[in-house]
């Protein structure tokens, strides 16, 4: 590649005045996003950044000034030296319009007051104001619009337009048409980026109802995206509805854990509960979107039948302390060869990092993950469902291959070369195993989180920690390295799975591993690992960090 | 769905007017439909948004978007009255009765609300729906028999216009 091509052009600034102060912005950005940045928030229905602009809300108003051209068809300058503005007699939308050299823009005079205020009473003539029962309620921007620009008495007295209320236009999605305000960010989202162009506004004026043909459902897999970006709560999530009002939710930042490409979210979760994860940002991961299966895969962390004690010997064993004696032992009961190591590819970095060092305490050759695939698609989701391939292969648990020594870790179970077994995270019965042919082994150690055939069958289970529960890192499909922090705290005595793997191989080893916290494993870690070099937990931010891997 | 080959003829020749975007032939399309077979079914939507590549959904957006496309059948005549401030001031509303009366449609008020199909006669025969300005408003009350025009129709001569219709 020649360096021409590389060196990015420079890019042209416009001067533009906002409420009377001049700024610089890069020419193609539009009126709505400059405001923004000069710290004026301009409020907005049907604009959304991602989506295309059909300026049909008008709720972005604001008043335009052009430069007032002298008799030589320049500008004519001001006293301070800038270009005086002859301003436009009506107001303008903000978010079909980009900036020009010299544009006057006034986000807050009284003509821009009174065009918000009129938007707004237009917008509730017909609106239900069942504000008390919705589930919109503290994410509304009809209601915060309202409050911050709104009129604040009703003129109108005539009935309402009556529309389909409780409508499940698809199986996650529950519609009140009472409630639209017919923005079309939902029309356009479905045709735009999920591809799939079902819903619509049929009728017309005051009596346009957003639906869905009768004959199609809105099942896409990103369907739920529509409710994010729905202003108001005509778009609501069948799972999330009347669970929690969002106002008692409180947010964590992390990452969907359920593919590879490792969609940013934000987790919402009150007293040790998940009720619900969201799309946040990432413009080098997942834009704003996510997809359905996704968002609703987590319901399992609230399951009742969590496992909520450590097994060893076949027996409850409440006492970590005495349980991973016991299994370090049975391990070290069997020689090396007669042992073989399953993890994750749902495991942090972390974990595969100790999971790593244990099979060579214990002197393990045989280990590999258990690949999970399934049909992915050209929007987001991935064909590989283990959110973490990337780590398993960077931190040598599996080779290039993931899944290749599998056969043969289930043809020496099935022989009895194989006696004993350490299945992190995962169901044996996947390779292929019965479970009578799992009960032959003499020693199998499971870490698990819900009871599966692999639990039943084992005499020591260690119950650990959802992605929610912990915090560590993974590597998504693209080698980005991002973070998981705690939303909630793993029911009963389950542990983080970090000093599960930790607590054992100190106990095969009997010496002190001198990890203390997530961040010395990571320390660890990274010292061991070129390409995590000078990376620390921090330093993997919000966003993440691309790793210098293929 | 069976389309007879001249429909198809005029169909491919609309088309061939919008040769950058197919969708534009939506309307067109619609308007040869309604005129061969009376409305528009779902059968006739689910048909025309696969010939010009579109969802169902864009289809209905357009036959619920205007008022002049109907997806119910309508009688063999279809009587359309003005119901614009002119025509209502020169007596419309009245007109509208007696024209009911005289073709025993059973009008409800109800219908004159919005996308309701028309009114029709037991016998299939005729039809009658309120439109909006025939673009007469000088010679109220205005009404179209099919696509005859009639300017300041008389209650009286009702039962002479509609025996030319039976
Ligand atoms: S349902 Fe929501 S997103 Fe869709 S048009 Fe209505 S207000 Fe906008
Ligand atoms: S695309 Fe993958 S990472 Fe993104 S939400 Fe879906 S399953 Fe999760
Ligand atoms: S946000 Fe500008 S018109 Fe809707």
């Amino acid at each position: 590649m020649s360096t021409e091509a590389t060196t990015p052009k420079p890019v042209e600034l416009v001067n533009v005045q906002i409420d009377g102060v001049w700024y610089q912005f890069p020419k193609g950005t539009k009126v709505i996003e400059a405001c923004s940045q000069a710290g004026k928030f301009i409020p907005r229905y049907c604009y959304h950044p991602r989506l295309s602009t059909p300026g049909n809300c008008r709720m972005c108003m604001v008043e335009l000034g052009m430069p007032k051209m002298g008799p030589d068809r320049k500008p004519e300058l001001g006293p301070d030296g800038k270009p005086i503005h002859n301003w436009i007699p009506r107001p303008q939308i903000s978010c079909a319009q980009e900036v020009s050299e010299g544009l006057g823009v006034r986000t807050d005079s009284k003509m821009v007051q009174d065009a918000r205020k009129g938007v707004l009473e237009f917008l509730l003539i017909n609106h239900p104001l069942d504000c008390p029962i919705c589930d919109q309620a503290g994410e509304c921007r009809l209601q915060e619009f309202s409050y911050d620009f709104g009129p604040a008495k009703t003129r109108f007295l005539e009935h309402k337009v009556k529309k389909p209320k409780r409508i499940q236009i698809g199986p996650r999605i529950t519609l009140d048409d009472e409630r639209c305000i017919l923005c079309s960010r939902c029309v356009r989202f479905m045709r735009e980026v999920a591809k799939d162009d079902v819903i619509g506004i049929v009728n017309r004026g005051s009596y346009s109802t957003i639906t869905c043909h009768p004959n199609k459902t809105l099942d896409s897999n990103y369907s739920l995206n529509t409710v994010d970006i729905c202003p108001v709560g005509a778009l609501t999530s069948t799972d999330f509805r009347f669970k929690m009002r969002v106002w008692f939710l409180k947010e964590t930042k992390s990452f969907c854990t359920s593919c590879a490409t490792g969609c940013n979210t934000v987790i919402g979760a009150r007293e040790n509960l998940m009720y619900r994860q969201t799309p946040r940002e990432n413009n080098d991961v997942n834009e704003s979107w996510m997809c359905d299966y996704g968002r609703l895969n987590f319901h399992y962390l609230n399951s009742p039948d969590r496992l909520l004690a450590p097994v060893a010997k076949g027996v409850n064993e409440p006492d970590w302390t005495a349980a991973l004696t016991a299994t370090a032992s049975a391990l070290k009961s069997l020689p090396p060869s007669e042992v073989a190591l399953i993890a994750s590819g749902k495991m942090t970095n972390e974990e595969l990092f100790l999971a790593a060092g244990l099979t060579q305490a214990l002197g393990i050759m045989l280990h590999d993950i258990v690949p999970h695939t399934d049909a992915g698609d050209d929007i987001l989701l991935s064909t590989d469902r283990n959110p973490n391939t990337a780590g398993a292969k960077l931190l040598g648990l599996c080779d290039a291959n993931a899944g290749s020594k599998l056969p043969a870790i289930a043809d020496g179970i099935r022989g009895g070369t194989i006696k004993g077994l350490v299945i992190l995270g995962e169901d044996a019965t996947a390779l292929g195993l019965a479970e009578s042919e799992l009960r032959k082994l003499e020693v199998l150690v499971t870490t698990a989180m819900l009871p599966n055939l692999t639990t039943a069958s084992a005499g020591y289970v260690l119950p650990g920690s959802g992605f929610a529960e912990k915090r560590g890192s993974m590597v998504n499909k693209s080698g980005r390295l991002q973070r998981l922090n705690r939303a909630i705290q793993a029911p009963g005595l389950a542990r983080d799975d970090w000093e599960i793997l930790t607590g054992l191989t100190e106990a095969i080893t009997g010496t002190s591993l001198g990890l203390a916290t997530i961040e010395d494993v990571f320390k660890a870690m990274s010292a061991a690992t070129p390409a995590l070099t000078g990376l620390s937990l921090s330093k993997i931010g919000d966003l993440g960090v691309q790793l210098p891997i293929a | 769905m069976q389309i007879p080959t001249e429909l198809l003829a005029k169909i491919d020749e609309a088309i061939s007017h919008y040769p950058v975007s197919k969708r534009s032939a939506s309307l067109p399309l619609l308007h040869l439909f309604q005129e061969q077979f009376g409305y528009i079914s779902d059968e006739s939507i689910a048909w025309i948004a696969d010939k010009l590549g579109l969802e169902q959904i864009n289809i209905l957006e357009l036959v619920t978007f205007y008022p002049m496309f109907r997806r119910e059948p309508a009688g063999k005549v279809h009587i359309r009255v003005c119901r614009t401030l002119s025509c209502a001031l020169a007596g419309a509303d009245d007109l509208k009765t007696k024209l009911s009366e005289a073709t025993g449609i059973h009008c409800s008020k109800h219908h004159e609300g919005f996308s309701h199909p028309p009114e029709v006669s037991p016998d299939g025969q005729f039809s009658i729906e309120s439109v909006e300005c025939l673009a007469s408003c000088g010679s109220g009350p205005v009404m179209m028999i099919n696509d005859d025009f009639y300017e300041a129709v008389a209650p009286e001569t009702i039962q002479e216009i509609l025996s030319k219709y039976k």
